[in-house]
């Protein structure tokens, strides 16, 4: 690339010596030799083209966004008016969405040109990337291995340079993990400060939208544009978002935690031992470091996966193939229709998913687990409460491993869904978290750095991360 | 009550749907229009396309309160939303947003009259707000068509304890809800047209037994009187039962107003378990102090508060002032009678017997009869001043009806004016009576039964313009002076 990041990159544009035009071809030309990839559900060509030169003469202009001459990608299950909504997934594989995302219109208001929807896992229902419709989304490091999910697409459409940044989705970790395995930054805003409105929902307390980038100012940038409060979403919350470019390299000394729990058993000694390191020379910078306790940590992946099944399967219910999206045509009766429809519509994770969710919900078994998980749930914020009145922000790794072979766990979902052992709490407690790149393995995978930050503090997070930024 | 056997008494629970009278539904802006063609009070949130939130009406929040609060119903400052889960085509969401733990208001109850003059208080277990769904339209060629204007038009469901015992108990408590509604211009109470819905849970049990027996459910009943013949048809139905030595089989019926039946619905539409959970993109609904006393003071007078001003600022009698608050409408269109007419009574009697009659007769509410409320009180002034008798009232009522002319001009220009002037009476009285000496006769020989033949020729030849009263008094006078001369 000719530029850094994208303030750089307006620069460029304006004194001339980039073409936003040829700079959109040559995304487009890398997407085309780089197919083998699967990032991409859509590539909007012609329409990207000549976005490019209606921003490119703005910017010359000076009248342009934020985001002026950004390329960037959305996860496919973000609603762009007029353009495909497949959420990777057979059941709404014929689904135009007839109205944009908040998020996405806050991008295209800011001028930036959406070039492409990126691949996912269907739903953003898991954690490899292999449960989309459109086939597995392959890790441009090593293309035997998964880019992690659900939101692969995405994190590879950055990592191998198929756009400038992208929109993901985060529910338990599906941006986190996949900017961990694919060597980039990606960040899972507090729960509430970027607008649902637009997100196909999969589990709604839980689902968050945020930016993937190779550098902290362009992921920064990406979040401020998207946050805020907003009337469609009942559950976005009117919090000030502060200027995120402002906190850049402020060299803040944050005062930081380590939770003990978070480096036991299951992780990755290659992992641990490069954060570790990473822990000491804070330390001889001047950081204070203390490890602290989220006692309730053995609890998350079970109370997630009850309650994020049990909103998945009253959120999925609307694609029974009545009014829109995939219909079978194998059916003599309205309950067979839902049914055929339903079971050739849905791929397997999904399904799985609204068993287990129906199951939770039913009469006999809700109090045992759908209301507890709704309490433990409580108990796992509180143990964020208390630890962030200690310190500013956690370290933990963001996975157990580094980026797995293709195939490795899709016969065993316990498995699966142990890769996101460090990133649901997040969701659960509804905090901010971000993937930082800070390492690769002795076999050259990317090694990732979670940290995360009480509600509201996406400020700590940006200046934090700025200092692992070598862009 | 007497209708049924004597050994056994009903416990009947009631749950009424009413439609809420706001511009917009319940999470979306889209219009709450009746009768716009089919699909087009839509948006993708009511059409539950991928991605969509729900945005909570106020208004809705607020008329919903107003209905707690005439209720006697608690009003819970902190209640929250729950998804209702089931597949239904009209279903555009796969769940129907409703409430379920921490309903809007609770423990409620309205006073309602039985026809003995008993009053019972029916309590109000709660009060929730929800959202309606689509409607399914069956065409002939075995397809089924749907129409998503309904859906998320918002609706109250007010459920009672199962405090009802009688056929006529819950149709005056619906009456009563109709009642209330209409006053606090919420909903236009038209179960005919389905803006007001009536589900009923029905058992029997032996009087002075303690133990509710097995409910059944009945649906599907769109008038007031289905409403009382239903629950008379099923519970002679389980009377009969139990007397047969059958058990009652909790089951919901649907009843068929032409046919006056009930039929079970298929047992797999009933055993539905609708996975209630809270909605998670709605937040709790909050109302603050300060918005509870804003809706508070929204309140209008209600009927019962009416009924006894009537009773005391016009001294009605408790049966003028039920009938005549009966209808917000017509209990306003009272008021502006009364406040110009010398006569409240009269007042009473014209808007029950005569503007009433107009108004059944021709189908017509309140709002769109004819005659103006000062243009009535003029005609009630123009008999309590003798200006005119109550029987040529009658006729300026007719001519106002059909020219909707001012009854004073109406008198004036058809020459209808009382005559009250003693002297002029009594040289019609000597005209008549000279005129018939056969019938003087009659009177002379005791048959007083000849005075109405004498009445009905001085109204006759008076066009009915004289004053009865005085036309009584003067004649009898006459005739006796004519007996004492004998
Ligand atoms: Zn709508």
């Amino acid at each position: 690339m000719q530029y850094s990041n994208l303030s750089e990159k307006i620069g460029l544009i304006k004194s001339g010596r980039i073409s936003l035009i040829e700079n959109v071809e040559t995304f487009l030309q890398t997407i085309q030799s780089r197919k083998n990839l699967n990032a991409y559900n859509f590539v909007f060509e012609e329409e990207a083209i000549q976005r490019a030169k209606e921003i490119e003469s703005k910017i010359k202009s000076g009248q342009s966004g934020k985001l002026a001459g950004a390329v960037v990608a959305i996860k496919d299950v973000l609603a762009y008016k007029d353009h495909p909504l497949t959420c990777s997934s057979k059941i709404l594989s014929n689904f135009i969405s007839i109205y944009s995302a908040t998020s996405v219109q806050k991008i295209i208001d800011e001028d930036a040109i959406i070039i492409g929807k990126t691949n996912c896992d269907e739903f953003a229902m898991g954690s490899s990337n292999e449960n989309s419709f459109f086939g597995n989304v392959l890790n441009p490091v090593d293309d035997s291995r998964v880019p992690g999910g659900s939101s692969g697409g995405s994190a590879v459409a950055v990592a191998a340079n198929l756009c400038d940044v992208s929109l993901g989705t985060d529910t338990g970790g599906s941006i986190r993990q996949p900017a961990a395995f694919c060597g980039i930054f990606g960040l899972k805003p507090t729960y509430g400060r970027v607008s649902r409105y637009g997100l196909t929902a999969f589990a709604s307390s839980f689902d968050t939208i945020g930016p993937f980038a190779k550098n902290v100012h362009d992921l920064a940038l990406v979040l401020n544009v998207i946050s805020g409060k907003d009337e469609k979403d009942s559950t976005s919350v009117n919090q000030n978002v502060p200027d995120l470019i402002s906190v850049l390299n402020n060299q803040k000394k944050y005062k930081i935690g380590i939770p003990k729990e978070y480096f036991a058993e299951g992780l990755d000694v290659e992992i641990k031992n490069s954060i570790l390191n990473i822990v000491e020379k804070l330390k001889a910078e001047g950081f204070q470091i203390e490890e602290v306790s989220l006692p309730m940590t053995e609890y998350t992946i079970a109370t997630y996966y009850i309650l994020i099944t049990a909103e998945a399967s009253s959120n999925l219910a609307r694609y029974d193939g009545a009014r829109y999206g995939y219909r079978s045509d194998n059916y003599s009766n309205l309950e067979e229709m839902y049914i055929n429809s339903r079971t050739e519509g849905f791929g397997t994770e999904v399904k799985r998913r609204i068993m287990l969710g129906t199951y939770v919900l039913s009469s006999g078994y809700y109090d045992a687990y759908y209301r507890k998980a709704q309490k433990v749930r409580r108990l796992i914020k509180e143990d964020f409460d208390k630890v962030f009145q200690q310190v500013d922000l956690l370290i933990t790794p963001t996975t157990p491993t580094t980026a797995f072979k293709i195939g490795e766990k899709s016969d065993n979902p316990l498995e699966m869904y142990l890769s996101d052992i460090y990133t649901t709490s997040a969701n659960l407690a509804g905090i901010p978290g971000i993937n930082i790149p800070i390492a690769k393995n002795s076999n050259g995978l990317p090694i990732g750095m979670q940290v995360l930050a009480k509600q509201f503090d996406e400020e700590k997070l940006i200046s934090f991360a700025s200092r692992f930024d070598k862009t | 009550m007497s209708k049924f056997n004597q050994k056994y008494e009903p416990v009947i629970g009631l749950e009424v749907h009413a439609q809420l009278l706001t511009e917009t539904k319940l999470f979306c802006g889209c219009s709450t229009k009746f009768g716009n063609k089919p699909n087009t009070n839509v948006c993708p949130v009511c059409l539950g396309h991928p991605g969509v939130l729900p945005v909570l009406n106020k208004r809705a929040v607020e008329f919903a309160v107003m209905m707690g609060i005439a209720t006697n119903c608690n009003i819970n400052r902190h209640s929250i939303f729950a998804r209702k889960n089931y597949f239904y085509p009209d279903l555009p969401k796969g769940y129907q947003i409703s409430q379920y733990e921490e309903p809007l208001c609770e423990n409620g109850f309205l006073k309602i009259t039985t026809k003995d003059g008993v009053q019972k208080n029916i309590r109000i277990k709660r009060i929730h707000l929800e959202e309606d769904a689509g409607k399914s339209i069956h065409d002939k060629s075995d397809t089924t068509l749907i129409d998503v204007n309904r859906c998320g038009v918002p609706l109250i469901e007010i459920v009672t304890e199962p405090d009802i015992s009688s056929p006529e108990e819950a149709y005056l408590y619906l009456t009563k809800i109709k009642q209330i509604v209409q006053y606090l211009e919420i909903c236009d109470g038209n179960m005919e047209e389905g803006s007001l819905r009536c589900d009923a849970n029905i058992s029997v049990r032996l009087k002075g037994d303690n133990n509710l027996g097995v409910k059944t459910e009945i649906k599907n009943m769109n008038s007031f009187r289905n409403v009382e013949k239903a629950l008379e048809y099923e519970i002679s139905r389980q009377i009969d039962a139990l007397e047969d030595g059958e058990e009652i089989i909790q089951q919901t019926l649907l009843w068929n107003a032409d046919l006056e039946h009930a039929y079970p619905m298929r047992t797999k539409e009933e055993e539905h378990d609708y996975r209630y959970f809270p909605d998670p993109d709605l937040i709790p609904l909050f109302i603050n102090d300060e918005w509870y006393n804003k809706i508070n003071h929204s309140i209008p007078e209600l009927p019962d508060a009416r009924s006894n001003r009537f009773i005391e600022s016009y001294s009605l009698p408790k049966y003028d002032a039920e009938i005549l608050t009966q209808e917000k409408d017509i209990a306003e269109y009272y008021e502006m009678v009364a406040k110009n007419s010398r006569d409240y009574k009269s007042a009473s009697n014209w808007i029950m017997v005569d503007v009433m009659s107009v108004l059944n007769s021709k189908n017509i509410s309140i709002k769109e009869f004819t005659i103006q409320p000062e243009n009535l009180s003029k005609l009630i002034n123009l008999i309590s001043d003798g200006v005119i008798s109550s029987k040529i009232a009658k006729e300026v009522f007719q001519i106002m009806l059909e020219s909707n002319q001012d009854p004073e001009i109406i008198v004036k220009e058809k020459n209808l004016i009382q005559i009250s002037d003693e002297k002029t009476i009594l040289e019609i009285v000597k005209k008549v009576i000279e005129k018939n000496p056969d019938q003087l006769n009659e009177y002379l020989s005791g048959k007083e039964k000849v005075v109405g033949f004498f009445v009905g020729q001085i109204m006759k030849l008076t066009q009915g313009k004289a004053n009865p009263q005085m036309v009584n008094k003067i004649l009898i006078e006459e005739l006796n002076n004519k007996k004492n001369k004998i």
